[in-house]
């Protein structure tokens, strides 16, 4: 007699479904962004196919303005595990100088969804992994764990396709693709706990150490490098901070904190007044703004 | 370290099933502080008045909210000290049965809603019906507005003694009946005064405590392939999720449906050595010996699990388009996908009543008894035993959509399957007679009148001294029975004519595969594009050089 943790289900889960993916999708890729969900969602692609390496490509959106931190982690990473590891920029983006401080919304779209959906493309990727959880968002608890997109990218909540038991359905007509979330059905708290579990390694800035900061309506903003345009008034100082979601680094709010080791990031975060996405800028605006975007065909 | 519980919440909106779950979340101090502002901000734009409207929490999507009702499953996650929680919230109305059978597929547990002031209705039991045929052992009925009825013991024993005669001819293994005020919080969290008869534990203890881990390490190991891992040639393992039972280094297991014996060398749970695997957990299974086993086939130790190509079944239509019996889909059981086809619609199923009905076309939301046959024959066992491959998705080979959902109620006696009988009078022999290659020469299209060319290429080869047999499918028969009588043609070493009314490459890609590599494909819609006479000469010369190049000898044919 063997109950399996939630946590073990959980693992179950996501590698039953990697290995679906592998077994009937023609050209899959998984979506790597550094943070600390695509370090657990890479860990259990290494554990899915053991001793086989991952039978598909891992591929990072880069907007040009991740933190340097997270750079030397991806390719320190895509080295010591031996995984392909594509990097995609939007080109045209930087050729137009399209930054985070004076095109808003607009860099969002050019940098991330506009270059997500050239870098599926340019590869025919007809499957892309993403470590999208139900608990992040109003709109992604209502979302497929295999999400289909029509030609143009993008999701119709209206019309998903019924998901039966563990019987994913993978076709797909020429043009159309699907977005595969198997963290789906874990919390920030499971990715944690996870975390510690398995002694996953994970980006620095998740930790709590004295960085140079400015404060901008309300938010933590590190200053990675010296694009950092600051406004008349703000002023760097030093502050120990850490990060609970990692992103570019101007819409990045950081936490002030003295958590350091991971069972201190863990307390701060489990016992968290607040739910992960704050700290993320994009989300603040109206309710309902991820639905939108995904309509458009944010991941 | 805790258990996870799946549920789902079953009842519509004025039930207060999303207030319910809510509330639970609000009162149990589950929510983070700032979906706790978000909430108590958007309750103020509601039309509440500003007094907090639980249900906001779980409403999602922006139709919805428009509408004002829930129309997909929406997830929520919660933990508390004793247990962690996945709650599916699916909607309430008949013409949104899918989505509830999306979130009843997933879950251990139902918790079924009913208005104290309206007692179990239609709706009630249509829920309780979709939660048993998605496999479901484990009720809750949450009674609730007790408030509205003055905490009426009466009422409530009424409405417990109903539903318990409703479930009465479903498999369910516990049922549990709780008095209940989603907006006022009677028995969400902690037992209420208002109801000092009621014994049992308030909602949110009862899920925490409820058993529904059913024993399945005491059943027979049994694990359908998802993949065949092989690194380089010293590593062949067979990978997948134990579905049933327990398997250790040293046991011997049957692989299906080539039933050969091998023992267990070596067992991973995902990237770690183990002597023993359970049910659940995702491995790697290494044998001594080299087995014929590729995705969709199954390991086992239980020899009670059974084949076969044609099945009698229980379905929940869930597309827009009708079902009509003959037509094709591709039918995915555990890890295997296949095409196959609708070949009976015995009955249907009044959704709310469990009353049969006679029909013979069935719509978006019906429930239905179905026979269905495969293109090959499968690995399966009723859904009662074993989920995994007693359940199955119909997925529309034109559209993809996932057409239908349906669990296995047993095999049917394939009476439609022949071969011919293997003597020393070989396809070869009776082919040398006739001084041909047979082959099926197989006839698509959808605008086209591929019926002519056949007949005209037919008229030729006849003519040249060929022996051939035209077919032609009537109406709904089906394409495995077409391509098997193509087949058996073949073996009497005549050369097959079929006429069919589809180009759909998927069809075409299941006739290929039944009739074998003497096969030739004239697309009639390409081919309308010249005169039937041109046409068909260019058919009669691939057919030809076939046949030259195998008896050199052989009648030629002059254009």
């Amino acid at each position: 007699m063997q109950e399996l943790t939630h946590l073990d289900q959980l693992e179950a889960e996501a590698i039953y479904i990697i290995r679906e993916v592998a077994a009937e999708c023609e050209n899959p890729v998984m979506l790597y962004s550094i943070g600390k969900d695509s370090s657990v969602m890479l860990h259990l692609a290494l554990k899915a196919f053991y001793p086989e390496k991952p039978p598909f490509p891992f591929m990072h959106i880069d907007t040009t303005w991740k933190f340097k931190e997270m750079i030397e982690f991806r390719d320190r990473k895509a080295k010591e595990f031996g995984i392909e590891m594509i990097v995609h920029s939007n080109e045209e983006g930087i050729r137009q100088g399209i930054n985070p401080f004076d095109h808003g919304s607009a860099y969002t779209d050019i940098m991330k969804t506009q270059a997500l959906k050239q870098g599926l493309d340019k590869y025919g990727f007809t499957v892309a992994f993403g470590g999208g959880r139900r608990d992040e968002e109003k709109s992604r608890a209502k979302e497929r764990i295999f999400s289909f997109r029509n030609k143009n990218h993008a999701w119709d909540p209206k019309n998903q396709r019924p998901e039966m038991w563990k019987l994913f359905n993978t076709r797909i007509n020429k043009g159309e693709s699907i977005r595969v979330f198997p963290l789906s059905n874990w919390t920030e708290k499971d990715i944690w706990q996870y975390i510690r579990r398995e002694n996953i390694d994970i980006v620095p800035l998740y930790s709590a150490a004295v960085r140079p900061i400015v404060n901008r309506d309300g938010h933590i903003i590190m200053v990675d490098d010296e694009r950092m345009k600051l406004e008349p008034g703000e002023k760097i100082e030093m502050k120990k901070i850490r990060f609970r979601t990692l992103g570019c680094y101007p819409l990045t709010g950081g936490v002030e904190s003295d958590a350091v080791t991971l069972d201190e990031i863990i307390e701060e975060t489990l016992g968290a007044v607040s739910s992960e996405r704050t700290s993320r800028v994009i989300d603040q605006e109206a309710a309902g703004s991820m639905e939108r975007r995904k309509r458009e065909g944010y991941f | 370290m805790k258990s996870l519980l799946k549920f789902i919440t079953c009842g519509s909106v004025d039930d207060g099933k999303s207030t319910l779950i809510g509330h639970m979340l609000y009162d149990a101090k589950l929510l983070f502080a700032d979906q706790e502002r978000a909430l108590e901000l958007d309750s103020k734009l509601g039309s509440r008045g500003g007094k907090i409207d639980y249900s906001l929490l779980l409403d999602g999507l922006l139709a919805e909210r428009e509408q004002g009702i829930t129309i997909d499953v929406a997830y929520r996650y919660f933990t508390t000290s004793h247990r962690s929680f996945i709650v599916a919230d699916t909607p309430g109305h008949e013409e949104y049965t899918r989505n509830m059978a999306v979130g009843a597929s997933f879950a251990d547990l139902a918790v079924i809603l009913v208005d104290a002031t309206k007692g179990v209705i239609t709706q009630t039991k249509r829920h309780a019906r979709i939660c048993a045929l998605m496999g479901i052992k484990h009720l809750v009925l949450a009674v609730n507005k007790m408030d509205l009825v003055d905490f009426d013991r009466k009422k409530f024993e009424a409405i417990k003694e109903e539903f318990f005669q409703t479930t009465a001819e479903f498999q369910i293994q516990s049922i549990q009946v709780i008095p209940v005020s989603a907006t006022e919080g009677d028995n969400i969290t902690t037992k209420s005064p208002n109801t000092p008869w009621y014994e049992g534990l308030a909602l949110l203890p009862y899920l925490e405590n409820v058993d529904v881990h059913t024993s399945n390490d005491s059943k027979a190991f049994m694990m359908p392939v998802q993949r065949v891992c092989r690194p380089d040639h010293t590593f062949r393992g067979f990978q997948g999720q134990i579905e049933a039972g327990k398997i250790s280094v040293g046991d011997e297991l049957t692989t299906l449906p080539s039933r050969e014996k091998a023992k267990v060398k070596r067992i991973l749970v995902t990237d770690q050595d183990r002597d023993t695997a359970y049910a659940g957990q995702p491995v790697t299974i290494q044998l001594d010996r080299e087995v014929d086993v590729s995705r969709g086939n199954v390991l086992t130790t239980d020899n009670e699990i059974q084949e076969a190509d044609s099945f009698a079944s229980t379905i929940l239509w869930m597309d827009d388009s009708v079902l009509t019996p003959g037509k094709h889909y591709w039918v995915k059981v555990g890890t295997k996908t296949l095409p196959g086809t609708v070949t009976a619609i015995t009955h249907k199923i009044d959704i709310n009543t469990g009353n049969t009905v006679p029909a013979d076309r069935i719509v978006k939301n019906e429930l239905a008894k179905c026979e269905f046959s495969l293109s090959d024959s499968i690995v399966f066992d009723s859904f009662e035993e074993n989920k995994s491959i007693g359940g199955f998705i119909l997925i529309d080979r034109v559209t993809n959509m996932t057409s239908a959902c349906g669990v296995i109620d047993h095999a049917l006696q394939s009476s439609n399957r022949f071969a011919a009988l293997d003597t020393e009078i070989t396809r070869e022999v009776r082919a040398q007679q006739k001084g041909q290659t047979p082959l099926t020469v197989w006839f698509s299209g959808s605008q086209s009148d591929q019926s002519a060319l056949a007949k005209e290429v037919e008229k030729r080869l006849v003519s040249s001294g060929y022996h051939t047999m035209l077919l032609e499918n009537s109406q709904g028969e089906s394409l495995r029975r077409v391509a098997e009588i193509a087949k058996v043609l073949n073996d009497a070493g005549l050369i097959a004519l079929v006429s069919y009314d589809s180009s759909n490459a998927s069809d075409l890609e299941a006739a290929r595969e039944i009739i074998g590599k003497e096969y030739i494909e004239v697309n009639a819609d390409d081919a309308s594009r010249s005169s039937l006479e041109e046409a068909a000469n260019a058919v009669v010369k691939r057919v030809v050089k076939d046949v030259i190049a195998q008896y050199p000898n052989s009648v030629s044919y002059d254009i």
